[in-house]
């Protein structure tokens, strides 16, 4: 789209999280605004994977944590279990947040380097209890345990000590002692080395079974993102594009954004054929002065008069999925 | 390119049992040991491994560039007929920029933030080729049209600030290819960027390596930048190369189990979603105390008790180049694997779920 609409979102009584129309604004020089994210829809339900999946600039961790209203959204509406996030006072979405909870990209610095591990993870604990040590203890080495780290071990141990993917394991069990409801996980493999990365998303797909968790997944890598999830949203400079059951969205991309991410995603192939077209893809514009009509339209090969001065609006391509475009791939559903 | 075999006089590149070492407190960390292999003409080598394999410090060694004072290298860089480990700096200089360039990986600290886009850009043209200052200029603008860089010569008075990191990228490429290298280094030139600045990136490289048939050294940790984008790859695993063949020979038959593992931990798009993975358990060795025997053994699925005892030597067959005493594909191999599975050993689940899925899809 990239355009707007909710046509895509769904009724359910199994929505965990509904975001509709969310809009991010940051004040820019000269008094312009930074358009972030500008009217972006959709919704998770229980047990659910939502992937975020979009090039730098395009939104999606501004969208996380405008989720956990940090900072709070400019506008539009974000709902939690139906109960609307941003219409809640500072003291009443601190108490919120413990059931939703982030892990960030870089494990290493997202970790305090002066306290210990048993320290790190009983943190949260300390605000919402309980605050007996040997009750914080007891919960604290069991998410150690699920995470794969010896609880033993960790507990005086500091995060230098740890390599990357381990660092990885601790702030997943950080997020975890809260029991939160929903996790968001901000590019949370992107900085560890391929093994890792494995390790990693089976344990987050393991957890989620374990814990009932329901997992908002940002990443820019297009084949982790279809492994973990079960629906993916494609964003482009503040603005959704597409969004659909993972293996449909990979077998028929529908959006050209979309199909341009996938011909860039490097397959480890050596048959696969080089696109090489996407030399003259050109560069996401600024977002202090998005472009009119479908932002996506500076680098799109089938852009036109209507796509300069139209949005496109979501609409139906085929069951769960929908893009938002005048010229889709994929015929819609009239 | 093999590394048995004896220097192809064709070859532009003959790198012969190099070894870098680092004195950590009185220890040898071995980042760089025993590597071997040609570069030709207009031909890509692949160099592909995890962080801390050494990968890095390879084409550092080759270039001379390793600067620590504890590093020590030995063994042979033979380029054009010329010996260049243990040249001096000085003498070095003649190859650096003309005869031999290196992109590195991040656009945003290996260009000097308070000069402008234009002076570093001619700064080793003016040097090295003696060209007026309008000249050079003619020169760079030149390269950043070819670099496809819109409104070359506004750029010249830019800062690196001023610019995405895709075009930082280009500018650095350009700075490389300013004095017509015959032989380009580029670690992780794309590993800072998005896909599809990626994807413009390695294809503009791969269009002027053919142009101007240079040679070229790919270093990456992605087996997808690898795959469509060299002639050959060569797999290091904690400083030694352990699997070397053509491109299309190696992903046809791995025959390293690391090669093989590394390939199954990857995510592919044509696989269905919430695909197991075949992780690699624990992490890799520490540099500076390697276990006996194969480096590998610890993580490896096929794992026997040879294997922790003598170190594989690399044996070529039929050009394909591998460190294993239990190759990938021999009947011994299966065999290992098989008992390890039926064992329960860790290193063998990835292993495991992989043929689990593979006997699912046949049924």
């Amino acid at each position: 789209m990239a355009g707007s609409g909710t046509a895509h979102l769904r009724d359910s009584d199994d929505t965990v999280i509904r975001v509709e129309n969310l809009i991010v604004e940051f004040p820019a020089k000269g008094g312009n605004v930074v358009h972030a994210v500008s009217g972006i829809s959709f919704d998770v339900r229980r047990g659910e994977t939502l992937g975020l999946v979009g090039e730098s600039g395009c939104g999606k961790s501004t969208t996380g944590k405008a989720l956990l209203q940090l900072p709070a959204p400019t506008g539009g509406s974000v709902q939690l279990d139906g109960e609307e996030l941003t219409q809640l006072s500072r003291t009443e979405m601190t108490a919120r947040r413990t059931d939703i909870q982030m892990i960030f990209q870089d494990p290493i610095s997202s970790l305090n380097p002066r306290r210990t591990i048993g320290k790190i993870v009983a943190e949260p604990l300390d605000v919402w209890g309980p605050t007996a040590s040997d009750e914080q203890w007891a919960l604290v080495a069991n998410i150690l345990e699920a995470v794969g780290i010896d609880p033993e071990s960790a507990k005086y141990k500091r995060p230098h000590e740890y390599s990357g993917g381990q660092c990885q394991r601790i702030s997943i069990a950080r997020a975890l002692v809260m029991e939160p409801k929903v996790i968001i996980c901000d590019e949370p493999v992107s900085a560890l080395d391929v093994s890792v990365q494995a390790q990693i998303l089976n344990m987050l797909e393991d957890l989620k079974a374990k814990y009932g968790l329901t997992l908002v997944f940002i990443a820019h890598d297009l084949a982790v993102v279809k492994n973990i999830s079960d629906r993916v949203a494609v964003m482009y400079l503040g603005k959704m594009c597409e969004i659909s059951d993972s293996d449909d969205l990979y077998a028929t991309p529908a959006h050209p954004y979309t199909q341009l991410l996938m011909h860039s995603h490097p397959e480890p192939d050596p048959e696969a054929a080089i696109d090489e077209t996407v030399v003259l893809g050109g560069e996401i514009p600024s977002p202090i002065f998005p472009p009119s009509g479908c932002r996506f339209r500076t680098r799109c090969k089938f852009a036109d008069e209507r796509c300069a001065q139209e949005e496109p609006q979501m609409s139906l391509i085929s069951d769960g999925h929908y893009v938002a475009c005048h010229h889709p791939l994929v015929e819609p559903v009239s | 390119m093999s590394s048995s075999a004896v220097s192809d006089s064709r070859a532009l590149l003959s790198v012969r049992d190099l070894r870098t070492h680092f004195d950590v407190g009185g220890h040898a960390v071995k980042a760089v040991d025993g590597v071997s292999f040609d570069v030709y003409e207009g031909k890509t080598l692949g160099i592909v491994g995890e962080s801390g394999c050494g990968k890095t410090v390879l084409s550092r060694s080759i270039m001379g560039i390793t600067t620590a004072s504890n590093a020590s290298t030995s063994g042979s860089v033979n380029y054009s007929g010329t010996e260049l480990v243990g040249k001096s700096k000085r003498a070095l200089r003649a190859f650096w920029g003309e005869e031999m360039a290196m992109v590195f990986q991040d656009p945003m600290t290996s260009l000097n933030p308070v000069v402008r886009i234009g002076r570093q850009l001619t700064e080793h043209l003016r040097a090295h080729k003696d060209l007026s200052k309008s000249e050079a200029n003619e020169l760079a603008i030149q390269l950043l049209t070819w670099l496809r860089i819109p409104e070359p010569k506004e750029r010249l008075s830019n800062f690196p600030h001023q610019m995405s990191g895709g075009m930082r990228q280009r500018v650095c490429i350009a700075i490389a290819l300013a004095c017509s290298p015959k032989l380009l280094f580029a670690d992780e030139p794309t590993t800072a960027l998005d896909v599809t600045v990626q994807h413009q990136i390695l294809n503009l490289l791969a269009q002027q390596q053919q142009e101007r048939q240079m040679g070229m050294v790919l270093v990456t940790h992605d087996l997808g930048v690898v795959a469509t984008r060299t002639d050959d790859i060569a797999v290091m695993y904690a400083g030694k190369i352990v699997e070397m063949a053509s491109t299309s020979a190696l992903f046809s038959r791995m025959r390293h189990p690391y090669t093989q593992s590394l390939f199954w931990s990857i995510p592919k798009t044509s696989e269905p979603k919430h695909t197991r993975l075949s992780a690699i358990v624990g992490r890799p060795p520490n540099l500076a105390a390697l276990p006996s025997g194969c480096s590998f053994a610890d993580r490896c699925p096929y794992v026997q008790p040879i294997c922790r005892e003598v170190e594989p030597k690399l044996q070529t067959i039929d050009s394909h180049s591998f460190a294993c005493h239990l190759p990938v594909g021999s009947t011994e191999a299966e065999a290992a694997l098989s008992a390890n599975i039926s064992a329960g050993l860790p290193q063998s689940e990835g292993a495991a779920v992989r043929r689990e899925a593979q006997q699912g899809s046949l049924t």
